[in-house]
């Protein structure tokens, strides 16, 4: 009358949709949360979960309820002091007096509800703001890429594996080995039978012992096979992680009066994303974080986004810096250099021909990829139509004028078209 | 007699460590099933389950049934228990137990074999029992249908979201949830039918009702008598009705036949939980008492252990702690408590009555325990359960008191507490507190004006003036869209004057 059955073995995500549904239908906050999430956070910190905090009142499902109100007359434990008639004031806003029924869920209802997005829903949340198609998406995400690399020699594998030299000295080997006492044993037996020949008839009963011992040593001689499976090798294969070298990005920022929050956020979105493509192809990354305004200084990231300056913009001092650094510190044959740049194209206008000059001399040779960001609504200035031209010239400068974060991934499009550079992730 | 032998021999404990095996289950299985079985506990067969604590997360969040239709509430449930979980802010519950035929109980593979053994008793018996003899379950819900019922649900929804898309069949089960509490007929007994018949049925049924619908609804112009005739068309419905998602089932006159299927569905599970929501007190009393009263004779016979018994009654004590009103603690009357000290007093009455017993229930007093607290257990509700066998004893044990708070009076008023003068006053009281038409508003199907707008009026008859919650309006949103056309809900006080109406005016019709 009585059954025991083990169900751990059945599947736990059971909830797995009716999550996936509750946060599609949550979208629009869950989002919001993103992007508050990723104002807070660093760069290179971007692949987490977060805590996402929703009001109650937003997800509520309403059901017919009382409020407080008209008679209510409730039954409580634990009296100590009251008397019947007693009379004592109305506690406020309820808590543990008269009417908690009806209001139950009112006294908790300021709350948020909290919950954890996993790492994943977190960069589709934050993927999705950007409007990225969904293969990059899923390149972004991937956590390790491999590459099948010769690794010797196994006794075991698939017949399309044989190695066929190997195999075969092997399989010589063997046969030398297994052959020699037999092989021994049958020349000492010709070697007795020759000598008896010549004192012997042929039918003396002493040489046909001997003939036969030679023929089971010839037989035996034969049965050593010629290739066995034993004598087989595969060549074999592992999964190493692709191999990886370092890389450095430079975060250029102009941070002059005119760059605002909005503008500054944006740059940020930008500099994440390059950041997470980096990371997928470059083990170790260095993030350079480089300012400006008329004078460029290499500071951490907190500086980086929060610190505020006015005055005019020369953007030739932060490129100099830059390059300053790389000569200093990253040799470009150990490093793959990267530079972001972000700015509202703002710029001294005697200053810009000078950018250009130090791009297309200095700077481009020693990268892998320079890109600039011009976030703004305004007509291009100078620095714009300067870089144009280093941009005609060289084919790893790309740029382009933003308003918004969903305009960012052209960029990127372009970062993955060219060949060489997209080549490592996505292989 | 068997049991004198029992104890005689002093009997090996059935474990000491504190792991449990699959044979150890069964043994402590078998060892329980035969005392239940002498004191004559009716239960279904059994099946146990082991899972996960994963897996409890996810049956607590699809209201603890292994099979569910998939909608995002039951997501945010999950969230919810996993933060907590997680932060180990909260246990999860020991137990999940199912109404159904078999009755399946779930083992949680992180308990110790002491907590299996009082989940075996507490769930497989205890609530097993209560399940197959109360009468509100016996009346209201079908324990062989209802898995084979879920299976028919989901995969209908499923077909329904992949024919309809997921948005609308979201909208629509939104809105039959938050009627929810509105859809189980107090009065009629509904048939239940197995799965088979249910499919049968559905393509039947569906041609029928649009058919039904047509006709109440039709705007062929009709003829001048028969427009005479219409001044006097009676009020429809002639009744007012209480449960309201049948009436949209039946009568809305925009849903497609697989919206009024979907609706049912919402209705049939309602009314499945409706027997729960109303024998919470005496159910988890039952299964309390039940675990208490094994466990004890499974020690008595030298079963358990002195240090499992310790383990046993360190979460016994636990589940009845009863905090007073001024405990931070304090949430309310705890049912396991509350249940579980009117059973052992009933069983007290039988066995050793006092005179102030005598006087308060005659009939109980020196009658048999077994057959009096099964009676007790078939044949009452939490409200008709405490009203017939709260004992003074108890109410003094307790400590109850009553509080009085008229939001005409500016305080507060003690309106009895436990002296002689209350008893009879407190067990009233908290009866009332219990019955589920007073806990919920009264909220009623009073018109639908079937000539012009096709406005649906919902009347709220007030019960000691006690007003409607804000959601109101977020409700009647829900019930718009069910009907399709205006509602309106009006609020009725005892005299029966209208004294506040609350409308949802639909303005166009979407989708047409």
């Amino acid at each position: 009358m009585f059954h025991l059955i083990d169900r751990r073995l059945n599947g736990k995500n059971k909830s797995a949709v009716n999550r996936e549904r509750f946060l599609k239908r949550f979208k629009g906050q869950i989002k919001e949360a993103v992007t508050r999430a990723v104002k807070d956070r660093s760069i290179t910190d971007i692949e987490r979960g977060e805590k996402v905090s929703i009001p109650v009142k937003d997800i509520n499902e309403p059901t017919f309820g009382h409020a407080q109100g008209g008679v209510w007359e409730r039954v409580f434990p634990g009296n100590k002091e009251y008397l019947k008639g007693d009379e004592f004031e109305r506690p406020q806003s309820g808590g543990g007096g008269g009417g908690s029924g009806g209001a139950g869920d009112g006294g908790e209802g300021q709350d948020d509800f909290v919950f954890e997005l996993t790492r994943e829903e977190f960069l589709n949340f934050f993927f999705d703001d950007l409007e990225l198609p969904n293969l990059i998406k899923t390149q972004l995400q991937q956590t390790t890429t491999f590459k099948p690399m010769r690794a010797g020699f196994t006794s075991d594998g698939t017949p399309t594996n044989i190695h066929v030299l190997r195999s075969l000295r092997g399989a010589l080997g063997r046969r030398i080995a297994l052959s020699a006492t037999p092989l021994d044993d049958l020349n000492a037996a010709q070697e007795q039978l020759d000598e008896l020949l010549e004192t012997c008839d042929e039918h003396d009963p002493a040489v046909l012992a001997l003939m036969t011992e030679i023929r089971e040593h010839k037989a035996r001689l034969a049965h050593i096979p010629w290739i066995d499976p034993f004598d087989l090798r595969y060549s074999n294969r592992v999964r190493v992680p692709n191999p990886t070298t370092q890389a450095v990005m430079f975060c250029v920022m102009d941070v002059s009066g005119s760059m605002d929050e909005t503008k500054k956020d944006i740059a940020k979105r930008f500099f994440i994303l390059l950041y997470l493509f980096l990371e997928r192809a470059y083990e170790k990354i260095e993030v350079v974080f480089v300012r400006h305004h008329t004078q460029a200084f290499e500071v951490n990231e907190d500086e980086f986004f929060h610190a505020r300056d006015t005055g005019g913009t020369v953007v030739s001092s932060a490129l100099k810096l830059v390059k300053k650094i790389i000569l200093e510190r990253y040799p470009s044959n150990d490093w793959n250099i990267y530079v972001a740049q972000a700015s509202d194209g703002d710029n001294w206008d005697s200053d810009s021909p000078a950018c250009r000059e130090l791009l297309a001399n200095d700077i481009l040779p020693l990268l892998q990829y320079y890109a600039y960001v011009e976030i703004t609504e305004g007509e291009p200035q100078n620095l714009w139509y300067e870089y144009e031209r280093v941009a005609a010239q060289h084919r790893h400068f790309t740029m382009r004028r933003i308003r918004e974060a969903g305009e960012i991934w052209p960029v990127f499009r372009d970062l993955f078209k060219k060949a060489g550079l997209g080549e490592r992730s996505a292989a | 007699m068997t049991r004198l032998a029992h104890t005689d021999q002093a009997q090996q404990p059935l474990s000491t460590g504190s792991e449990w095996t699959f044979e150890l289950i069964q043994r402590y299985y078998d060892e329980i099933a035969r005392i239940a079985a002498d004191f004559g506990l009716d239960t279904y067969p059994n099946q146990l389950e082991i899972i996960s604590a994963e897996q409890m997360m996810d049956a607590y969040a699809s209201v603890g049934m292994p099979v569910m239709y998939h909608h995002w509430s039951y997501g945010k449930h999950f969230l919810a228990t996993q933060k907590h979980y997680q932060r180990g802010a909260m246990g999860l519950a020991y137990e999940i137990v199912i109404n159904s035929n078999p009755c399946i109980a779930y083992l949680m593979e992180e308990n110790t074999m002491t907590m299996q053994a009082l989940v075996i008793a507490h769930a497989a018996f205890g609530h097993n029992s209560f399940f197959k003899g109360n009468y509100l379950f016996r009346t209201w819900t079908e324990a062989d249908a209802i898995i084979d019922y879920l299976v028919f649900a989901k995969h209908y929804i499923a077909e329904c979201e992949a024919r309809h898309g997921e948005d609308k069949v979201e909208e629509l089960l939104d809105s039959c949830h938050a009627l929810m509490n509105y859809g189980v007929d107090r009065y009629k007994r509904p048939q239940k039918l197995s799965l088979a018949q249910e499919r049968a049925r559905l393509a039947e049924r569906e041609e029928y009702q649009q058919s039904q619908v047509n006709t109440l609804w039709r705007t062929i112009p009709r003829l001048m008598e028969e427009r005479e005739q219409a001044q006097q068309t009676p009020r429809f419905p002639d009744e007012p009705q209480e449960n309201l998602l049948y009436f949209i089932e039946k009568f809305a006159p925009l849903l497609e036949p697989w919206q009024r299927e979907l609706v049912r569905i919402v209705r049939k599970i309602a009314q499945y939980f409706y027997p729960q929501r109303q024998t919470q007190v005496m159910n988890e009393g039952w299964a309390t008492f039940w675990h208490y009263t094994l466990m004890n004779r499974l020690y008595d016979e030298g079963l358990l252990t002195d240090a499992a018994m310790f383990e046993f009654l360190h979460s016994h004590t636990n589940v009845i702690a009863q905090p007073g009103v001024d405990s931070p603690y304090f949430n309310g009357i705890n049912p396991y408590a509350l249940g579980f000290a009117m059973y052992r007093d009933i069983q007290r009455i039988c066995t050793e009555p006092t005179d102030e017993d005598r006087q308060w229930f005659p009939q109980l007093a020196g009658s048999d325990w077994r057959q009096a607290l099964d009676f007790a257990m078939r044949n009452f509700k939490d409200e008709s359960f405490i009203a017939q066998y709260l004992s003074p004893k108890l109410i003094r044990d307790f400590h109850l008191f009553a509080i009085l708070d008229d939001d005409q009076n500016a305080r507060l008023k003690v309106s009895a507490i436990h002296d002689d003068a209350g008893y009879a006053d407190i067990r009233r009281k908290l009866a009332e507190q219990y019955n589920l038409a007073a806990r919920e508003p009264n909220i009623q199907v009073y018109e639908v004006n079937t000539r012009t707008d096709r406005a649906l009026t919902l009347r709220h008859y007030q019960y000691q003036r006690r007003p409607l919650a804000n959601s109101v309006h977020e409700v009647l949103k829900h019930v718009a869209r069910l009907w399709g056309f205006t509602v309106k809900l009006e609020s009725v006080d005892e005299e029966g004057r209208v004294i506040l109406t609350y409308d949802c005016k639909v303005e166009k019709r979407h989708g047409q």
